[in-house]
């Protein structure tokens, strides 16, 4: 390794399960002390790729080392070095917390002291010192996750990766993940976090790699990226459907991109860039044509959005 | 996060076995965990072989006959023994896939924890439960009359030989866990495990049953465990007739297991090594 220090380092991973080319060619490159985010649709590889990075699957092509080992010839070093939380909790629920933290020390060989010691001081961390001694089976969906992030984090690895963290999460209960993976960069662990999310990408990775059947298609940071696809996306509703076509041709006078118009909704969607400048601009557009509005809304493009903008077809298309 | 301990990482074979030892007692203790914090499970476990006992000692036993004459009861016991160790089949088979299908797996794979800590961990608590079962069921049969009359040592053989017909096990059951896609097709596979246990010299003998069935029972791995207890335990048995498996029980109770294990223990992992590819 030359140059500035990588804690992820993928080239050229292939995995293929029969017909199933679940990796193909799927390179990444991520410095010590940042935040990666992973972001794909469902079946783009994403949980392939940390299967592979955290020792738990071996590529079928290609080379990757994390915190400098070799993942496949160094897999016992690469697992002291990594915390692993999987897209499902897995965390004992009969167990308690504070034991369910303790055996996972134990296994890190900790010493039986240093085992409980660095449970209770995790439980701390994660605002779980009151549930401690209750079974995980007990807690809550948000509690039972920041359960199963410290149990990836009692060695304090130097590369954390998150499978989907949040993915069937309530708002309150995402927050809460977002503020402890936020704690954890600023104490320098470098995170790889695959998402489906790219408000999630975009709240917490300083860059984001886009990932479409087994490869990266789309690197860098989410304002790179976001110059790249446009930007966010703005809604114009209407009350019914007479000046749909209208309102498409001035968008895409006033936007940067292609309009889309949703028929039945009255809605026309389309890319923009400066939210302030752009809402401004649509809603003067709008008032010297004098078209009525029921709706004006700037919102960040869906997941759907980035992919239609990257690659020209819809997601549900790529595992086809 | 400063107070952090750095990890031991073991180089020599020494060390490396003593952390496999460590390992594995950290995962058995885990199950052995469940086990105690999960009264119901206990309660289960004691109530059933209680309901056996009634059922077949007195239920259908006042209408059984032992060949050769003697008290069913007596005859009865060594079956349920063995009975009970066979159906521990399916708990050992029902962990494993609870923790493959829910991620637990996985996370020790990811840890630098020994990788044979999970199948072995597995097996020490499954040995331990079931030696406590063995033990609550011994109890249950004193108190139905039951007994051994052949000195302790060849009691305690006896008990050795349940036990290793359940260490075997184990490790069919780990396989099975392993290659078994989800907690549904458990159930699926362990149905035949109960009438299997009885397609055995368990309740009666298989000289009593139509021919076909009887070779059948008479080389249902189980038989052999069970005459050969029946022997060590010096309870009534049927005399050993003809065929080559009965009379050969005290062999074949220990070649059964060892070939199962020899089978099933390479192959499970194997297969626990191959969940990475
Ligand atoms: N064990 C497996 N056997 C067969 N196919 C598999 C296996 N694991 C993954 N695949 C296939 O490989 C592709 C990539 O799967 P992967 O789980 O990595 O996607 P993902 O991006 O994590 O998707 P999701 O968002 O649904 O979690 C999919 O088409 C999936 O069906
Ligand atoms: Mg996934």
């Amino acid at each position: 390794m030359s140059g500035t220090p990588h804690a992820v380092l993928a080239e050229g991973l292939r995995k293929t399960y029969g017909p199933t080319r679940a990796l193909d060619g799927f390179d990444l490159a991520v410095p010590e002390g940042t935040v990666c985010g992973l972001l794909g649709p469902n079946g783009a590889g994403k949980t392939t790729a940390v299967r592979i990075l955290a020792t738990l699957l071996r590529a079928d092509g290609g080379r990757a080392t994390v915190a400098g080992f070799d993942v496949t010839r160094q897999a016992e070093q690469v697992r002291y070095r990594i915390g692993l939380t999987g897209q499902y909790a897995a965390v004992d629920d009969a167990l308690t917390g504070v034991q369910n933290l303790q055996m996972f020390g134990r296994l890190f060989h900790l010493s039986k002291a240093a085992a409980r010691a660095r449970a209770e001081e995790l439980l701390d961390r994660f605002g779980l010192t009151g549930a401690a001694h209750r079974k995980a089976g007990t807690y809550s969906g948000g509690m039972k996750r920041r359960l199963d992030l410290a149990a990836g984090l009692v060695l304090a690895p130097r590369v954390l990766f998150l499978d989907e963290p949040t993915t069937g999460l309530d708002p309150r209960n995402r927050n809460e993940v977002w503020s402890v993976v936020r704690s954890l960069v600023a104490g320098g662990t470098t995170v790889l976090l695959t998402t489906q999310y790219l408000d999630e990408a975009d709240q917490l990775a300083d860059r984001i790699a886009v990932m479409d059947a087994g490869r990266v298609i789309a690197e860098g940071t989410p304002a790179e990226l976001k110059a790249r696809i446009g930007g966010d996306q703005v809604d114009v509703v209407l009350r019914d459907a007479t000046h749909l076509s209208e309102v498409a041709a001035l968008l895409s006078r006033v936007t940067d991109g292609t309009p889309e118009t949703d028929e039945d909704g009255f809605r026309v969607s389309a890319p923009v860039t400066g939210r302030a400048a752009a809402l401004t601009g649509i809603l003067r557009a709008l008032d010297t044509a004098g078209i009525e509005v029921e709706d004006v809304a700037v919102r960040r493009p869906t997941l759907d959005e980035v992919f239609l903008r990257l690659t020209g077809r819809p997601t549900d298309e790529v595992t086809a | 996060m400063s107070t952090l301990p750095a990890p031991v990482i073991p180089t020599t074979p020494a060390a490396r076995f003593r952390y496999a030892v460590a390992d594995g007692w950290v995962v058995a203790r885990r199950y052995l965990t469940h086990w105690v914090q999960e009264p119901g499970r206990i309660v289960a476990g004691l109530v059933f072989p209680g309901m056996m006992v009634l059922l077949f000692g007195y239920v259908f036993g006042s209408a059984m006959q032992v060949p050769g004459g003697g008290n069913y009861r007596e005859f009865l016991m060594p079956g349920l023994f063995a009975m009970t160790m066979a159906m521990g089949i399916a708990v050992t088979v029902t962990a494993v896939v609870s923790d493959t299908s829910r991620g637990i797996t996985d996370r020790f794979r990811s840890l630098p924890m020994a990788r044979s800590a999970v199948v072995t961990g597995r097996s020490i608590a499954d040995m331990v439960n079931s030696l406590l079962d063995l033990v609550v069921l011994l109890l249950c049969g004193l108190l139905v009359g039951w007994q051994w009359h052949n000195g302790p040592g060849s009691a305690l053989a006896a008990v050795g030989l349940l036990l290793l017909l359940r260490f075997a096990l184990v490790w069919v059951g780990i396989y099975l866990g392993l290659i078994l896609p989800s907690p549904e097709a458990v159930t699926v596979v362990l149905a035949p495990v109960y009438p299997l246990t009885m397609i055995a010299n368990t309740f009666v003998s298989p000289q009593q049953m139509p021919s076909w069935l009887g070779t059948l029972a008479e080389w249902n791995p189980l038989s052999a465990t069970v005459t050969a207890t029946r022997e060590l335990f010096g309870n009534a048995g049927p005399a050993a007739g003809g065929s080559w498996v009965a009379e050969n029980a005290m062999l074949m109770a220990v070649v059964w297991p060892a070939v199962l294990i020899a089978v099933f223990l390479p192959l499970s992992v194997r297969r626990y090594r191959r969940l990475s590819h």
